[in-house]
């Protein structure tokens, strides 16, 4: 076996957004959150990605602004370790090594350097019981700090980070689990609980799912399974507690929060409205409602102006305190199973797959972007659990991405089988698409598959569906129909059912010039002529079933290849209608490269899977790599590259032209990358960092507009090197803030620096190096 | 935020006939006038000089008709037996028809009695027409002869004996003074030209020949006869061009649109039928009360005139397209001001402009809906106008609930008028099949829910007896259908069975040969 070094297998496509809290910083610009190993820094203004914090060799389960420094943020991970950052320039401040998992991170500012975080008991290993522990921080300048020195606060606590949280000032913190409520005061170190009956009178379930602690005022907010939220007051005393409960939500209540002042409480729940209570008016409310999906967690910023509200939809809302949406940040929506398998839109090259329920997620691979959503079904979505939504399960593209087909279903306990078939035409005013024809049942049973035919110079496109009815059915557009003047827009309509021996067919293809459609019945490959629709030839193999089937391109072009579920790839050649070859693999996904002549086989065995890339006219494979990703391989696809790559490499030639993305049973959207593309990658990123320099201040202001007009005054003159350029500016600006010495001490040493390029630059320009740097300062 | 996504109603395939051009051209005609005549119509023929009286042989009489009143202008009943074939000459001045007693009889329009009697003829005369020289009568009749006769002198010219069966149709040239063809119920059709003794060219219908009808241009000649309609094209010396079976009883007469675009035939079985000339599809149908006889087209198709066995005249007139419509003064509408107030405001440079959401406007269903006011929606849903006019929203609606899975609530607890309503709708479109499935679901909650309360309203219990006996009737009808299937499925079988058959022993055959 070939060493193949300088291709790995990388994961795309980020990770959940939505798993914890997200922190809003104190100047509302930025936006924090936990995203995988990482922690990702958006503006809330333009929504993008500023800062990606790495380090975390973990899962990162916690997010936190330090109380004494609001630059500064602390996470936390089930790696062990508390990690102190500076989020505005994305620098490791300090780790802390706790030395077990930690699932959530608290802090207040009346505790002066100490988190609390929530480990499991070390004393079963099984056993899920969590406790809640401080953490002292020792003040070294060290990068590397050991934290050991550990006090358990409260024990049997909840490892949901929104069940714990702080009351007025730091003075108590309120905690929840199961049935029972524990209130722990810091003076008197002495803990009330309170417990509730699990069942209410009306059969409510009245566990407890979130707390939130007024910032003013001694009173905590609870919400429950039933979606009630209650209103504890009085809890000083362990007998005379009081509560007041309000009632809107219909099921549990996920995340309760109040604003700074205190004026308003906020919830959320599947519902996916955000509801704002008045506090002390609680008739009052203002509601946010269709948000999209159910809120998961709520937060509002340290100034009250915008509020976040993430969802299970892998998104984060951010609003205006007007209750006005003023941002999305909306990553790859990863749902429980992706029907529609992998698709690519030939206009955009964006990586489509279904997303929200009922709509189309268009996912552009180059700038790791969700594009938009297209509402599929256009229905208004009801949030509620166990009803039967429909559900996008088809689509296909035409060779041009004029036409975009897609079925979806909705199956009912007792009723029939609710099947559609839509077809969407390319809108290039509105640059969307726009619905043709809408086919209700097209079929009497599932879609099994669908494809439209290739060519992209013919005049007609014909959509091909296959159904477990045992039929397939040829769609074509019709000519437009003129009535009365108004002309209405052509609409698809069905040209020909095919059948053969009433046998099931499960895959469908067509050839690369549209001139043979090949439709796998069970055991038997049927080749029509899609013009006169006669049948042509039968190929078969037995026994088993074909899975996969599709010809070859290019040179290839003569062969049609197909994998069965009895272990077994034909290779078959369409001239003589005979077996070319046939070989024995467990292939689960079989597809071809549209750009060139190779087909890529994954093949699942043991847990793993296997990938082995391979021209249908020769022998050997031209690339093959064992144990690609842990689990099955479910979709793959080849996607074109927008610039070829020049790799001379035998075993990578293969990723010049396009490249393969695939997507595991566990949701994880991988590709394969080559050196050559990563170390690209890594240039354009360093690019990033120094553009990044200049904020916009006041200073910058008024100093960068009397720059620019200096700049145009002299256009034409020569310019001469800036003293960015020298060394010692370079690593004055590039250093971060806190690592520097003091000013004074620079002072001297940046005057100097500047000395000899005064003498040919301008003074305008080091005055603006001066202005960058006292913002830096 | 996203908006609020009002319910999909569907755009339910339209059930009838597409609504073409020619459709709409054909519908434009008001409701027919019937006129009762004395006996089977057999023959209409326009004058061809304006204003267009139409002659029209009825038993022993002509009557001639105007454009517009109802009543017949003129009518000639000096005929013994039953007249035929009355048809006006090329200046509109002369009237000529055959008889049952063989005589043919020569009318002036203004006069009453016969001009000419011209008799020769041994039996009667179906055919009697004027050549385009204006001074000779075709006529053909049950003798198997046709002859022309010298008009002023009312002798015979010559004679044809070529048929040999009765000569039922003929028309002459519009081109040519000498030309005229014949049609006969032995089959044939017979080209002349006066100047020879014989005929010049013959066509096999296949079938009696029942009406003859030569273009504008004369290059093509169409005949029915039978259920056939042929084309012939006269130019390639009577070939075929093109052979219709759309009828499915005898084609009786034939005409063709003033454009010469469509041609019209008219059958026993009660249809007049439209072609598309130039692809010979049937591109409109005309439904009559009995079989249909003779057929005649105004100029510019202002009336289609329809004579039938059962001796009525039926006249359609085209509507007029400038005819005002009959409809009441237009209500006052707010003035051009009242929408252009603010609305040519130009804002100034600092002026902070803040922009209007533009309002999301809801059905009234909808705005139930909205609100999860699950009964109220069915109410709004279930409104007089709307389950009658448009019953497709208000089972979109049905289905909408359904998906919520809130049906259940919203048909629970209606007292019996509204329960009646909802189960007057659900029985009148039950077996409309695109809302079946629907309002399938929709009876078993009813019944679900209320089956405790059965018997407590003779209202309820009325229609539900109702819904059950309509069940019963359609799972008859279906059951009838499915055993026609089965027979159908079993002839189809047997008779591919057979082909192969033959196939297979055709190449036996072929093999032994060998």
């Amino acid at each position: 076996m070939v060493e193949y070094g300088d291709i790995r297998v990388v994961y795309r496509g980020g990770s959940k957004i939505n798993f914890r809290k997200p922190v809003i910083s104190n100047d509302s610009r930025f936006l924090l959150c936990a995203s995988g190993e990482s922690v990702k820094v958006f503006s809330s203004v333009t929504e993008e990605c500023v800062h990606e914090l790495r380090g975390h060799t973990g899962q990162v389960t916690g997010v936190l602004l330090r109380p004494s420094n609001h630059l500064q943020v602390y996470s936390c991970s089930t790696d062990g370790t508390v990690r102190l950052w500076d989020f505005t320039d994305g620098i490791l401040v300090r780790t802390y090594v706790v030395g077990y998992p930690v699932y959530s991170i608290y802090a207040s500012l009346n505790h002066k350097e100490v988190v609390f975080i929530v480990t499991p008991v070390c004393v079963f290993v099984f056993a899920e019981l969590f406790q809640l522990v401080a953490v002292n921080l020792p003040q070294t300048p060290d990068q590397l700090v050991e934290a050991r020195d550990l006090s358990a606060v409260l024990s049997d606590v909840s490892s949901n980070p929104s069940t714990i949280a702080f009351g007025r000032g730091g003075e108590y913190l309120a905690s929840v689990n199961n049935l029972k409520m524990e209130i722990y005061f810091f003076k008197k170190n002495k803990s009330y609980s309170f417990s509730l009956r699990e069942y209410t009178k009306n059969g409510g379930k009245n566990t407890f799912t979130c707390i939130a602690c007024h910032p003013k005022d001694d009173c905590v907010a609870t919400g429950h399974d039933d979606g009630k939220i209650r209103l504890w007051r009085n809890f000083k005393q362990k007998k005379e507690y009081t509560y007041s409960t309000l009632h809107w939500h219909h099921s549990a209540v996920s995340s309760l929060c109040f604003t700074p002042e205190g004026t308003n409480l906020l919830s959320g729940g599947v519902e996916s409205v955000l509801v704002q209570w008045r506090y002390n008016q609680e008739n009052q409310k203002d509601f946010l409602p269709r948000l999209g999906a159910a809120i998961t967690h709520v937060t509002v910023s340290p100034d009250g102006a915008l509020f976040s509200t993430s969802h299970s939809d892998n998104k984060i809302t951010i609003i205006q305190s007007c209750v006005k949406v003023s941002a999305v940040i909306q990553g790859l929506v990863k749902g429980e199973n992706v029907t529609t398998g992998l698709l690519v839109d030939p206009r955009s090259k964006a990586l489509v797959l279904n997303g929200r329920p009922g709509h189309l997620q268009f996912y552009s691979l180059q700038r790791d972007k969700l594009l938009f959503h297209l509402d599929i079904v256009q229905q208004e979505y009801i949030h509620e659990a166990g009803l039967e939504q429909f559900e996008v399960v088809r689509a296909a593209f035409d060779a041009s991405g004029l036409w975009l087909a897609t079925v979806e279903e909705r199956k009912q306990k007792s009723a029939e089988l609710e099947l559609n078939l839509k077809l969407w035409s390319f809108d290039e005013q509105t640059q969307s698409f726009v619905l043709n024809t809408t086919v209700s049942a097209p079929h009497e049973a599932r879609i099994t598959a669908m494809c439209f035919s290739q060519a992209a110079d013919s005049q007609t496109t014909t959509l091909v569906s296959a159904s477990r009815d045992g039929h397939f059915k040829a769609w074509q557009l019709g000519l437009p129909a003129h009535t009365d003047g108004t002309q209405e827009w052509p609409s698809w309509s069905c040209d020909f059912v095919g059948a053969y021996h009433g046998l099931v067919p499960r895959c469908c293809c067509f050839s690369a010039d549209g001139s043979l459609l090949a439709v796998g019945f069970q055991e038997v490959v049927t080749v029509w002529n899609p013009t006169s629709w006669e049948l042509l030839t039968t190929l078969s193999q037995p026994p088993g079933d074909v899975r996969n089937l599709c010809f070859g391109q290019l040179s290839c072009s003569k062969y049609l290849l197909g994998s069965n579920n009895k272990k077994m790839v034909c290779c078959w050649n369409l001239l003589t209608c005979s077996l070319e070859w046939s070989t024995s693999m467990d292939v689960s996904l079989l597809l071809v490269d549209s750009r060139s002549e190779n087909m890529a086989a994954f093949c699942c065995q043991d847990g793993s899977t296997d990938l082995f890339v391979f021209k249908p006219s020769e022998p050997r494979p031209l690339f093959s790599q064992k144990a690609v990703c842990s689990g099955r391989v479910i979709h793959a696809v080849f996607t074109p590259r927008e610039v070829m790559l020049e790799s001379s490499e035998e075993s990578s030639q293969w990723l010049n032209r396009s490249q393969l993305y695939f997507l595991t049973e566990f949701m994880d959207l991988l590709t394969f990358s080559t050196k050559a593309e990563e170390e690209k990658l890594m240039a354009s990123s360093k690019q990033l960092v120094i553009d990044d320099t200049v904020a916009m201040t006041p200073f910058y202001l008024l100093l960068g507009k009397h720059r620019h007009e200096h700049l145009g005054n002299e256009e034409s003159a020569e310019r001469t090197p800036l003293p960015q350029s020298s060394v010692a500016i370079k690593e004055l600006l590039q250093t971060p803030a806190h690592v520097l010495p003091a000013t004074s001490f620079l002072c001297s040493m940046f005057a100097k620096s500047l000395l000899i390029s005064v003498t040919e630059t301008s003074f305008m320009n080091s005055l603006s190096v001066l202005s960058a740097v006292a913002v830096k300062l | 935020m996203a908006s609020f996504k009002p319910t999909q109603i569907p755009d339910l395939p339209k059930l009838g006939e597409k609504i073409t051009e020619d459709t709409l051209y054909w519908k434009n005609y008001k409701a027919p006038v019937q006129i009762k005549e004395f006996g089977a119509v057999s023959n209409i023929d326009f004058s061809p000089v304006s204003p267009h009286n139409f002659a029209v042989t009825a038993f022993t009489r002509i009557h001639i008709y105007g454009p517009f009143s109802q009543e017949p202008v003129k009518t000639f009943t000096r005929f013994k037996d039953t007249a035929y074939c009355g048809r006006f000459r090329s200046d509109g001045q002369l009237l000529v028809a055959g008889c049952e007693d063989s005589v043919v009889r020569l009318y002036d329009v203004g006069g009453k009695a016969a001009l000419r009697m011209y008799k020769g003829h041994t039996k009667a005369v179906h055919v009697a027409d004027f050549t385009t020289g204006r001074y000779q009568i075709l006529t053909a009749s049950d003798d198997y002869t046709c002859r022309l006769w010298d008009i002023p002198n009312a002798v015979e010219l010559t004679a044809y004996q070529e048929h040999t069966d009765y000569v039922r149709c003929g028309v002459t040239s519009k081109l040519n003074r000498d030309l005229f063809i014949t049609g006969s119920y032995d089959h044939t059709l017979r080209v002349f030209d006066s100047r020879t003794e014989k005929s010049v060219m013959t066509m096999d219908h296949g079938q009696p020949v029942e009406s003859l009808l030569l273009y504008p241009s004369e290059g093509l000649l169409v005949s029915a006869g039978g259920r056939y309609v042929k084309v012939w094209d006269l130019l390639k010396g009577g070939q075929p061009l093109v052979s219709l079976k759309n009828h499915h009883k005898t084609v009786t007469c034939l005409a063709l649109n003033s454009s010469g675009q469509r041609l019209l035939s008219a059958s026993l079985d009660r249809h007049v039928k439209v072609y598309n000339t130039t692809n010979y599809k049937v591109v409109h149908n005309f439904d009559y009360a009995a079989a249909i006889l003779s057929l005649g087209l105004a100029p510019d198709d202002e009336s289609i005139v329809v004579g039938m066995t059962n001796s009525i005249l039926s006249i359609k007139h085209r509507k007029n397209l400038e005819e005002p419509k009959e409809t009441s003064k237009p209500r006052r509408r707010p003035s051009y001001r009242v929408f252009m107030k603010g609305k040519n405001f130009v804002p100034k440079q600092d002026d902070y402009f803040v922009s209007k959401p533009a309002r999301q406007h809801l059905a009234k269903y909808d705005k139930q809906l909205k609100r999860f006011n699950v009964s109220k929606a069915l109410d709004t849903a279930l409104e007089a106008w709307l389950r009658r006019k448009k019953p497709e929203v208000t089972v979109a609606v049905i289905k909408e609930l359904d998906r919520r899975g809130t049906l259940k609530n919203a048909l629970a607890g209606r007292d019996e008028e509204q329960l009646s309503r909802l189960l007057c709708f659900v029985i009148g479109n039950f077996f409309d099949t695109r809302f079946t499935p629907v309002l399938a679901t929709t009876a078993e909650i009813v019944l679900d829910i209320y089956q405790c309360v059965i018997g407590q309203s003779a209202v309820i219990d009325r229609h539900l007896i109702h819904l059950q006996k309509l069940l019963e009737k359609e799972i008859y009808y279906q059951k009838d259908l499915m055993e026609i299937l089965g027979m159908l499925d079993t002839m189809f079988a047997f008779s591919l069975l057979r082909k192969e058959l033959i196939c297979v022993l055709q190449h036996y055959d072929d093999l032994s040969q060998l």
